[in-house]
């Protein structure tokens, strides 16, 4: 393995600089990236092409961004609490807690003729907490963090909330049905920039909120009791990241949907990249996210001709393989669990 | 370089208790450590030793009693002002990702940072003369997760000094290290304690306690059955007491320090095989 150098403050800022240029080429390459051609020359002028770029393609990639941010972000917090690179709000059942809250209030805004798109999030926010807590306290022992006993307890719930959302599906009419898969298979498809905004507002307070708790992250990499003779207040840490991740994983999964493996392969590439000092791990992962979801989705909307796949699946295909890899690779021995 | 060691302070131990649950696992355990003193806690499994030294950094809170460093409880004072004064080398310790060593010690420095900072130049001069005086500067950039045991414990060491403590609390630092390994890490010990740092060591090995310890505390079931120089606490009596099997204690002609050594079953039966006879004819 190649080693890193220290983190510096000049290292820093090298790093997320080049990442932020190569996210802003990306952005604007995917918006680029379709069935119509964009002529570049053409899309300051009021037309066709300035119309589908600024009103379809760029929101689209955006959003993204965005979400590809969220659950990289939340992956990174997620592994260094849990001190396994395997963890994943996925596999934690955050991402399947959001996702029965969301459904969730799709049935009653159905019912209750309440704005769908009002409550949703609310929902799915309600949801990742849900999940999160009870995960949290399932897998933690006289106030000790449990890594094992936490991730059984997120696969057990991620089956768990995957049962209830069948449950409420079966208890639907055929109209709702459709609506509720249609909103679980998720996509990144939209034209709304309030919607765009109200993300970057999410994951820009997440990660703030995130980044001032990177230093105590590296310190738990030692273990819960170390960090504490550190004069880190663990519980404290934990509590702020488990309501973070949350709000993140909510967020990304009220607007798009359940979107897996983002959390793993993206925190895990840039460890790779760029060492694992969560000080620059954090935020790169965010813009590695960024990028990586913004790819994607392009893949999933022009990949095949006609109808586009969900972005869902394209992350899956890359990330289950991946995961079969590392699981192959490290086999958890190079992790001290 | 610049950096030198602080001068350690006391340690006072007062009426300590502590329990998981109904049982008291530490009861009324109470023992000074001075100043620049090297002090060592031994006693059987189970008798209280590594819960002793959670309490006395303050990872878990005591039901009843006191630790005191120089002027003030420790009950009193935020997790990072204790982070300032108390370090902790655990016996084993297991890095999720590949840090490199360096970095590692460079974790010492947390409580000697706020929020989100970058460590600077003093804090790398303290991580380098931590490296330094644990001979691990040769491995500053190799990844953690790839070091041999003896290199690991030292690296946990150096990670320790690098938080500039008062007090360094070790539990059976030498637990997985073979014999010169051992001895290497406690003459470093022995080094800094007659610098002014104050040193208190749980201790699996006896004859390392004998050998580096002015003072030992002997643990039996979580309170102190004997406490004082190595020579008046470790003799044959108190050990074989405490630890529930023969143990024969001679003076070692060159250290002049003791020997300790437990007795196998052959000459347990043939002790007492010999006790039994005397007995019949007195």
């Amino acid at each position: 393995m190649t080693t890193h150098s220290r983190l510096t403050r000049q290292r820093f800022a090298v790093v997320i600089s080049c990442l932020s240029v190569l996210l802003v080429c990306s952005v604007l390459a995917c918006a680029m990236i379709g069935p119509v051609r964009i002529n570049l020359a053409e899309v300051f002028s009021p037309g066709v092409e300035a119309t589908i770029l600024f009103r379809a393609r760029l929101p689209r990639v955006l959003l993204s961004v965005a979400v590809g941010a969220a659950l990289a972000m939340a992956g990174t917090v997620l592994q260094a609490l849990l001190r396994n690179p395997l963890a994943e709000p996925h596999i934690l059942g955050v991402s399947g807690g959001a996702a029965f809250g969301g459904v969730l209030t799709l049935f009653f805004a159905d019912q209750t003729m309440l704005p769908a798109f009002l409550v949703t999030p609310v929902g799915a926010f309600a949801g990742a907490l849900a999940a999160m807590l009870a995960v949290y306290r399932l897998g933690t022992v006289h106030g000790k963090l449990q890594p094992y006993t936490f991730l059984l307890a997120g696969v057990v719930c991620n089956a768990f909330t995957g049962a209830l959302i069948m449950a409420v599906n079966s208890m639907a009419d055929l109209f709702q049905t459709h609506g509720i898969l249609f909103w679980l298979m998720g996509s990144l498809a939209t034209t709304s920039y309030p919607l765009v905004a109200a993300s970057f507002v999410y994951v820009l307070l997440g990660g703030g909120l995130l980044l001032r708790e990177t230093r105590s992250l590296n310190a738990l990499s030692l273990g819960e009791e170390s960090a504490t003779q550190l004069g880190v207040d663990v519980a404290a840490v934990r509590r702020l990241c488990f309501v973070v991740v949350s709000l993140l994983v909510g967020a990304g999964v009220a607007v798009s949907g359940m979107i897996g493996f983002v959390g793993l392969i993206v925190p895990h590439v840039t460890r790779l990249l760029f060492g694992p000092d969560h000080r620059l791990l954090l935020p790169a992962s965010a813009l590695v996210g960024g990028v990586f979801l913004a790819g994607a989705d392009t893949l999933a909307r022009s990949a095949t001709g006609a109808a586009e796949i969900p972005v869902g699946v394209v992350t899956a295909l890359c990330g289950g393989p991946f995961f079969v890899y590392l699981l192959r690779r490290k086999g958890g021995q190079d992790f001290g669990i | 370089m610049s950096v030198r060691p602080v001068l350690g302070e006391s340690v006072r131990v007062a009426d300590l208790s502590f329990g998981y649950h109904r049982e008291d696992v530490v009861q009324g355990v109470s023992f000074t450590a001075k100043a620049g003193g090297f002090l060592g806690i031994i006693g059987p499994n189970g008798s209280g030793k590594s819960t002793l030294l959670k309490l006395m950094s303050g990872v878990e809170k005591p039901r009843g009693g006191s630790v005191e460093v120089a002027d003030f409880d420790i009950a009193t004072r935020s997790r990072l002002e204790l982070g300032r004064h108390i370090a902790v080398v655990p016996q084993e310790t297991t890095m999720a990702f590949p840090y490199t060593v360096l970095e590692m010690v460079l974790f010492g420095r947390t409580p000697h940072l706020s929020g989100f900072a970058f460590e600077n130049d003093r804090d790398v001069d303290v991580a380098r003369w931590a490296l330094d005086r644990t001979a691990t500067s040769h491995l500053a950039q190799r990844p953690v997760t790839e070091l041999s045991g003896g290199e690991r414990q030292r690296v946990a060491l150096a990670r320790a000094l690098a938080q500039e403590p008062r007090v360094l609390l070790l539990d059976e630092p030498s637990a997985f290290l073979d014999i010169r390994h051992e001895v290497e890490m406690y003459d470093l010990l022995r080094e800094l304690a007659n610098e002014g740092m104050t040193i208190v060591s749980v201790l699996h090995d006896l004859n390392l306690a004998a050998l580096y310890c002015e003072h030992i505390v002997l643990l039996s079931d979580g309170a102190v059955y004997r406490q004082g120089r190595p020579e008046e606490v470790m003799n044959y009596e108190n050990l074989t007491t405490v630890y529930g099997t023969e143990i024969y204690v001679s003076l070692n002609d060159i250290t002049g320090t003791l020997n300790i050594l437990p007795l196998d079953v052959t000459h347990r039966a043939q002790l007492a095989a010999r006790r039994a006879e005397g007995e019949g004819e007195t």
